[in-house]
């Protein structure tokens, strides 16, 4: 089957800075797909290329068949891209309810999705109406997720999810995330293993804007000495 | 932040909150000025006077704040849509001639609101002209933005004078709104109560677009994450046009009131008015619509009351609000991002 992402040959700047060094990558439909990466290593560039949140100097970024590089941020997130940013990107001034009306495509609700969505995220339903800067840290990665599902997407970016998360909310994300992948692809962003390890199909490690090492998650999982060699001490290797 | 002055804003909060929060404050002041002024009427007519001007000054001040908060533009041209629309209010008001001074008050009406009108639209031309060719080759550059815009309203000020000269202008102003009421002992000048109205109501309307539509959701949502808002797929470009249209009408809607309010004007009279729409915008909290409105009636208060008991404090009084709310809340009385 055709990947439903395509990165050939990326290279990103940032001011006069080169992040991006030629980063190719297949993400097959369907699942959950991590990177994997220290700090600074072009994890978070490599989403936002994807969404043209930053434009790639050179190479291609195709969804679905098509080469989406040139186009706007706009423009991609209405192909059927979705994102979750590192620092969530929630409209604190707006309440849970107006956040996930936004990322709605008419500004109404199918009632059939947002009920599966309050199943997945029970805390949704029960501060609809209270505004989003009162939410707890955990609660507002769920609403970052939630605005993310509320309509059908094709691609999830997610940027490390569970940053400062607790280790009882980083148990229920990855429930949740199991239960989104069900019906659409997850490009997950992460530092912590044990997270991705839970979750992910493959993997992909990327260092100094390159990926290093692409595979099975299980082929990583399993083997100590790729683990070390990719992974060395900077992960939280639970 | 010391610990000191963070303990001291939290008694300060707290004391404001234990009578009534911020919004309360105008209520306060006022209660402060009356112990000070003494005489009730006098105090009742300074008090209208001073929300007829805070409502005046929030006209100028809302798209201010909004093309601050949502565009993050530094906007110093902000005061020639004040100015213009001023001259193009008089100018309309003077070709209407008896429409305006005859004895018709439903012909006074029609005159001063299609002299309101037709300075609100070129207000929102002129914004979409000036958005177009002045701010979007300098979005995402603050110096840019201030040279470009100081440099565009020079242009501006000098167009003003090149079509209507250096002599200052008289404003006739509409027979039913002149002469006073007097309600309670007190004279209330009827300009001022159309004034306060018109101000109310173009609050009450952007409070219904920005809190009961999906384009208002869009804009609060833009005050707070541009990019987040692009990133859901709405084109955030389209969204600037639309706003700084919008500020620009309603500074020339608020420009065409002061003209009338004044009686008459000078090509001075915008930038005369931004130092005080700039403490309305800044006090408020950026992109605000509440805020303004806040900061536009503590604003207008203070500089009627204080005109009266310390005349030469009037402009340094609000200077002094401005710097002792910044030390209490440095994001605004009521910032539209919530941190």
């Amino acid at each position: 089957m055709a990947p439903v992402l395509q990165l050939d040959d990326v290279h990103t700047d940032i001011a006069q800075y080169q992040i991006l060094h030629g980063v190719s990558l297949a993400i097959p439909q369907g699942g959950v797909h991590v990177i994997l990466g220290r700090n600074g290593a072009g994890k978070t560039t490599t989403l936002r290329t994807i969404m043209g949140l930053w434009k790639a100097r050179s190479g291609s970024v195709r969804f679905r068949g098509d080469d989406i590089t040139r186009l706007s941020t706009p423009d991609i997130a209405q192909r059927g891209i979705a994102f979750v940013p590192e620092n969530m990107g929630i409209f604190g001034g707006l309440t849970v309810e107006e956040n996930m009306r936004l990322a709605t495509k008419d500004g109404s609700f199918d009632t059939q999705r947002l009920n599966r969505v309050h199943g997945i995220f029970p805390a949704m339903a029960q501060f609809w109406t209270k505004p989003a800067h009162a939410l707890s840290g955990g609660q507002k990665q769920m609403l970052a997720v939630s605005r993310a599902i509320i309509e059908r997407r094709d691609l999830i970016l997610v940027d490390e999810p569970t940053k400062g998360l607790a280790p009882a909310i980083i148990r229920n994300m990855i429930t949740a995330f199991r239960e989104i992948a069900e019906e659409t692809t997850i490009l997950l962003v992460e530092q912590n293993f044990y997270f991705a390890k839970a979750l992910g199909q493959s993997v992909a490690v990327i260092d100094d804007g390159r990926i290093v090492h692409s595979g099975t998650m299980a082929e990583l999982a399993s083997d100590a000495g790729l683990q070390s060699r990719f992974l060395s001490l900077s992960l939280e290797a639970h | 932040m010391t610990d000191t002055t963070a303990s001291f804003r939290t008694r300060l909060t707290t004391g404001i909150d234990r009578f009534g929060g911020v919004l309360l404050l105008p209520v306060e002041l006022a209660v402060i000025a009356l112990l000070l002024i003494g005489q009730p009427s006098t105090w009742a007519t300074l008090t209208i006077a001073g929300l007829a001007m805070g409502m005046m000054i929030f006209l100028m001040a809302s798209g201010l704040s909004l093309i601050f908060g949502l565009m993050d533009v530094l906007n110093f041209g902000h005061s020639a849509f004040v100015t213009a629309g001023a001259f193009i209010g008089a100018t309309v008001l003077g070709w209407l001639g008896f429409w305006v001074t005859g004895g018709n008050p439903a012909l006074n009406l029609a005159g001063l609101l299609l002299a309101i009108a037709a300075a609100t639209i070129f207000g929102g031309l002129a914004g979409w002209f000036f958005e177009r060719v002045v701010i979007r080759p300098v979005y995402q550059d603050h110096l840019r933005q201030i040279l470009i815009t100081v440099g565009a309203l020079i242009v501006a000020e000098e167009l003003v004078l090149l079509i209507w000269g250096g002599a200052p202008i008289p404003v006739p102003r509409p027979a039913v709104l002149t002469g006073s009421l007097v309600l309670g002992g007190v004279s209330v000048e009827i300009y001022r109560i159309f004034a306060f109205a018109l101000g109310l109501a173009v609050y009450v309307a952007l409070y219904l677009v920005l809190n009961r539509t999906r384009l208002g959701l869009l804009i609060r949502a833009g005050v707070e994450n541009r990019e987040m808002v692009e990133a859901l797929g709405f084109r955030i470009d389209r969204l600037f046009i639309l706003v700084f249209m919008a500020g620009s009408a309603l500074a020339a809607m608020g420009g065409a009131m002061w003209a009338g309010y004044q009686g008459l004007i000078t090509a001075a009279l915008g930038s005369e008015m931004m130092i005080l729409v700039f403490i309305v915008v800044i006090i408020g909290g950026l992109g605000s619509i509440q805020g303004s409105l806040l900061g536009a009636i503590l604003v207008g208060l203070m500089a009627n009351y204080v005109a009266f008991l310390v005349p030469k404090m009037a402009l340094a009084s609000n200077m002094l609000l401005m710097m002792a709310i910044l030390l209490w809340r440095p994001y605004g009385l009521l910032p539209a991002v919530k941190r």
